[in-house]
């Protein structure tokens, strides 16, 4: 099986760790993960601003880097999200049929990283070792788009050392959206701000979920309100082992500084 | 705002401006701003929606067919906005035969224009009404007030709002922003035969209403309602309700006035069956409501002698214009999005600005009046979803939000010369991602969010206040030393190195 990584604009320029997590984990696990250099944004963000023909171009380029794989794996619900569900519907519109066709054909095969373990590989015990209390926040789409179900809470169940401790009201939105979170800042912040206060109640020492948007978010206003509490990606969990610790707390670290910076504005 | 054009016609127009309450007076943001202050405001909207929730889950939870029943719900109202007007046609045939009379308005100023001068040709100045969306929307009561006739409103909560001169919040529930202390002020202070030792348990504020009420239905010449259904193939008229003000409304007076929209048809009396399914469970959570009334023309003897039926467009035809939008216009008004909705449980109705708040608002309004007369609205969401998952008739909301952002893109480009400086930097962001050299560049030129401002010759940074929108509230990590792919080739380098020694 050819397995390609692909990586996500926000996991490749900002958490370039939820990336290397996730071709460590594959590795363990057996597959010889590939990266396409030549990829770069699934067109999500044009989508959901309102230029879906200005995504034509990135979804074509999407299916010409990735139509030789048997597998793709992405460590984002929201990217493949947009990947199966809206790169048809952009190529229906803009698109020429031959493309519609091959759109589906790689969105077919394009997986959300629990979904490749659980339903193509099989797995749900991937050998982690992670020893902390932690809760679990399923993205919306994830949740809605994916249905990923309850994949991401099998695989943490698994981990050695880890405590999963249940997250009130769950299956409520953070509040990213992406651009939303610019436009409407004041809602998007009021939805942080209960999503927070659950994820506090928790006593968890850390959030995790299947998209490093939604984390980004959580975890700003985590670290904003100087909670101690911090946010890592299901990929970070599931790489960690006993040999191989996850490389926690550097986020944080960054994150104090960007904060300076941004109440100079 | 340019019509829409259809092989070199001008398209169907919206609804018109000026009349009615589609339109909000601020934008989404700045009005969500406000609301977000209010923590009373808050506090009664997060335990309203929090109690509604649970019982329709329950309630959802005990139809071992409720997925069918969805899809037969959709593919019904599908298939009868492909024939509407064949079935419109067909109502009228049928209502006509049965002894009424059928008006067509084209939107809300003759509509209003038509119940006025029905209502003074019955010599009242006072009509009881049964809640309605419609009449909402075309802002009835207003043109009625204007022409000298009160029309009391006789629903609990239209009431409340009414008594309260406010504007309902909700559309199952329009009082859902007051709590019950509030209620009980308003009541004191507005309701001329309220008891002044009146508390705010439930009970009394009902009985108190139900006093008040019910002089009012005993001496009302003219009834006005809306419509939850109306079968083609009968001529039959259906309102549901759970407080029965409706059927004394439907039954008692000597005429009867039904605003409908085009969009409220079924084809045949059966379909009834699965929407009288669906709309109790998404909406108050119930199996089954307390009212419904069913009335077919004039009956001689019994009920209402004099029935008009007035058909409402009111950019209904323009919405079913668009393939990608219309399915907006299936909407069987039972709220169940706006109760699932983060942002409307945050932000409440009236942010909204218009009769229809909550996600089904956010599709419905800027389609209704036109893109660019409630452009913020497809923006009032966080495309989480929640709202297509709880939709009785499978209304892809999140899908229809991200065509109205389109559309408004779209729009705005043919309206201005020049470009808004959103559609700059994503033009820019599409050229530099649609290179992979660009596209490293940028990545390790750190901070992805420059990507959106990187100037080719004509653009600069994003603006400042867009950064602080994030960094308000929220920390922003700072950019990693190596990007991913950096780091990849670096790694695979030294891989190969090792593997070759």
């Amino acid at each position: 099986m050819r397995v390609a990584l692909f990586i996500t604009c926000l996991a490749d320029g900002q958490f370039p760790e939820v990336g290397k997590a996730t071709v460590r984990l594959l590795e363990r696990l057996g597959q010889n993960v590939e990266f396409p250099a030549d990829q770069t944004c699934c067109g999500q963000m044009h989508v959901n601003t309102g230029y879906s023909k200005l995504a034509l171009p990135l979804v074509e380029r999407y299916v010409d880097v990735f139509a030789d794989y048997d597998a793709i794996v992405a460590p984002s619900g929201s990217c493949v999200g947009s990947v199966r569900h809206q790169h048809a519907m952009i190529t229906r519109r803009y698109g020429t049929p031959g493309l519609v066709e091959r759109v589906d054909t790689v969105a077919a095969k394009t997986y959300e990283l629990s979904e490749f373990l659980v339903d193509v590989l099989g797995v749900t015990d991937v050998g982690a070792y992670f020893p902390h209390t932690v809760t679990y926040h399923p993205t919306c789409h994830s949740l809605r788009l994916l249905r990923v179900g309850d994949k991401p809470i099998r695989l943490l169940r698994s981990v050695a050392g880890l405590t999963l401790v249940e997250l009130p009201d769950a299956d409520q939105c953070c509040g990213f959206g992406g651009t939303f979170a610019i436009k409407n800042s004041d809602t998007s912040t009021a939805m942080l701000a209960d999503k927070m206060r659950n994820v506090l109640t928790t006593g968890a020492e850390m959030c995790t979920a299947g998209d490093a948007s939604c984390l980004m978010h959580i975890g700003g206003g985590l670290s904003r309100l100087r909670t101690g509490t911090t946010t890592v990606h299901l990929a970070e969990i599931l790489a960690a082992t006993r040999e191989q610790p996850a490389a926690l707390g550097r986020e944080h670290d960054r994150a104090e500084v960007s904060s300076r910076a941004g109440r100079v504005h | 705002m340019t019509a829409p054009v259809l092989l070199g016609m001008p398209g169907p127009p919206p609804a018109p401006r000026g009349v009615g309450n589609l339109r909000g007076e601020a934008k989404f943001p700045a009005a969500a701003r406000q609301a977000l202050a209010d923590t009373q405001l808050r506090q009664n909207l997060g335990r309203a929606t929090r109690t509604i929730r649970a019982k329709r889950a329950s309630v959802v939870a005990e139809l071992p067919d409720w997925e069918q029943l969805r899809e037969a719900g959709r593919q019904l109202k599908v298939h009868t906005m492909a024939h509407l007007a064949d079935y419109l046609i067909q109502l009228e045939d049928q209502v006509v035969a049965r002894g009424g009379v059928v008006h067509w308005a084209r939107d809300a100023i003759e509509a209003n224009a038509i119940v006025t001068e029905l209502v003074r040709a019955k010599d009242v100045d006072e009509v009881v009404k049964v809640k309605s969306m419609a009449t909402q929307e075309i802002g009835l009561n207003e043109a009625l007030e204007a022409a000298g006739i009160a029309a009391i409103e006789t629903d609990l909560a239209e009431l409340i709002v009414q008594l309260g001169h406010d504007k309902p919040s909700h559309i199952l529930v329009p009082a859902i922003h007051r709590n019950r202390a509030e209620i009980r002020e308003i009541f004191l202070a507005e309701m001329a035969d309220a008891d002044p030792a009146l508390t705010d348990e439930p009970a009394a504020l009902a009985g108190a209403a139900r006093r008040h009420l019910r002089r009012k239905f005993l001496s009302a010449k003219v009834a006005i309602s809306g419509a939850n259904f109306a079968v083609a193939e009968t001529g039959t008229l259906a309102v549901v309700e759970s407080e029965g003000n409706g059927r004394m409304c439907l039954t008692l007076p000597d005429t009867l006035i039904t605003i409908m929209g085009i969009e409220k048809l079924v084809p045949r009396w059966q379909d009834l069956e699965v929407f009288l399914q669906l709309l109790p469970r998404s909406s108050t959570g119930e199996r089954m409501n307390p009212y419904t009334s069913m009335w077919t023309g004039v009956t001689p003897g019994d009920g209402p002698q004099e029935f008009h039926l007035i058909l409402l467009d009111n950019g209904r035809t323009a919405v079913l214009a668009d393939a990608d939008g219309r399915d907006a216009l299936n909407c069987i008004r039972c709220s169940a999005c706006l109760n699932v909705c983060p942002v409307y449980e945050r932000a409440g109705g009236h942010a909204y600005g218009s009769v229809y708040p909550g996600p089904i608002g956010a599709i419905l309004s800027p389609q209704l009046t036109g893109i660019e007369d409630n452009a913020s609205l497809p923006y009032a969401s966080s495309l989480c979803g929640a709202c297509y998952d709880v939709c009785p008739v499978k209304i892809n909301i999140p899908e229809i939000l991200v065509h109205l952002r389109a559309k408004h893109v779209e729009t705005y480009a043919e309206e201005h010369r020049l470009p808004s400086a959103e559609a700059s930097a994503m033009t820019a962001a599409a050229w530099v991602m649609s290179d992979p050299t660009r596209w490293a560049r940028a990545l390790r030129g750190g901070r992805l969010g420059r990507v959106l401002g990187r100037k080719r010759g004509v653009i600069g940074e994003l603006p400042l206040p867009i950064a602080r929108q994030w960094t308000d509230a929220r920390d922003l990590a700072r950019p990693p030393r190596q990007t991913f792919r950096d780091w990849w080739v670096r790694d695979h380098e030294a891989r190969d190195h090792e593997a070759g020694q």
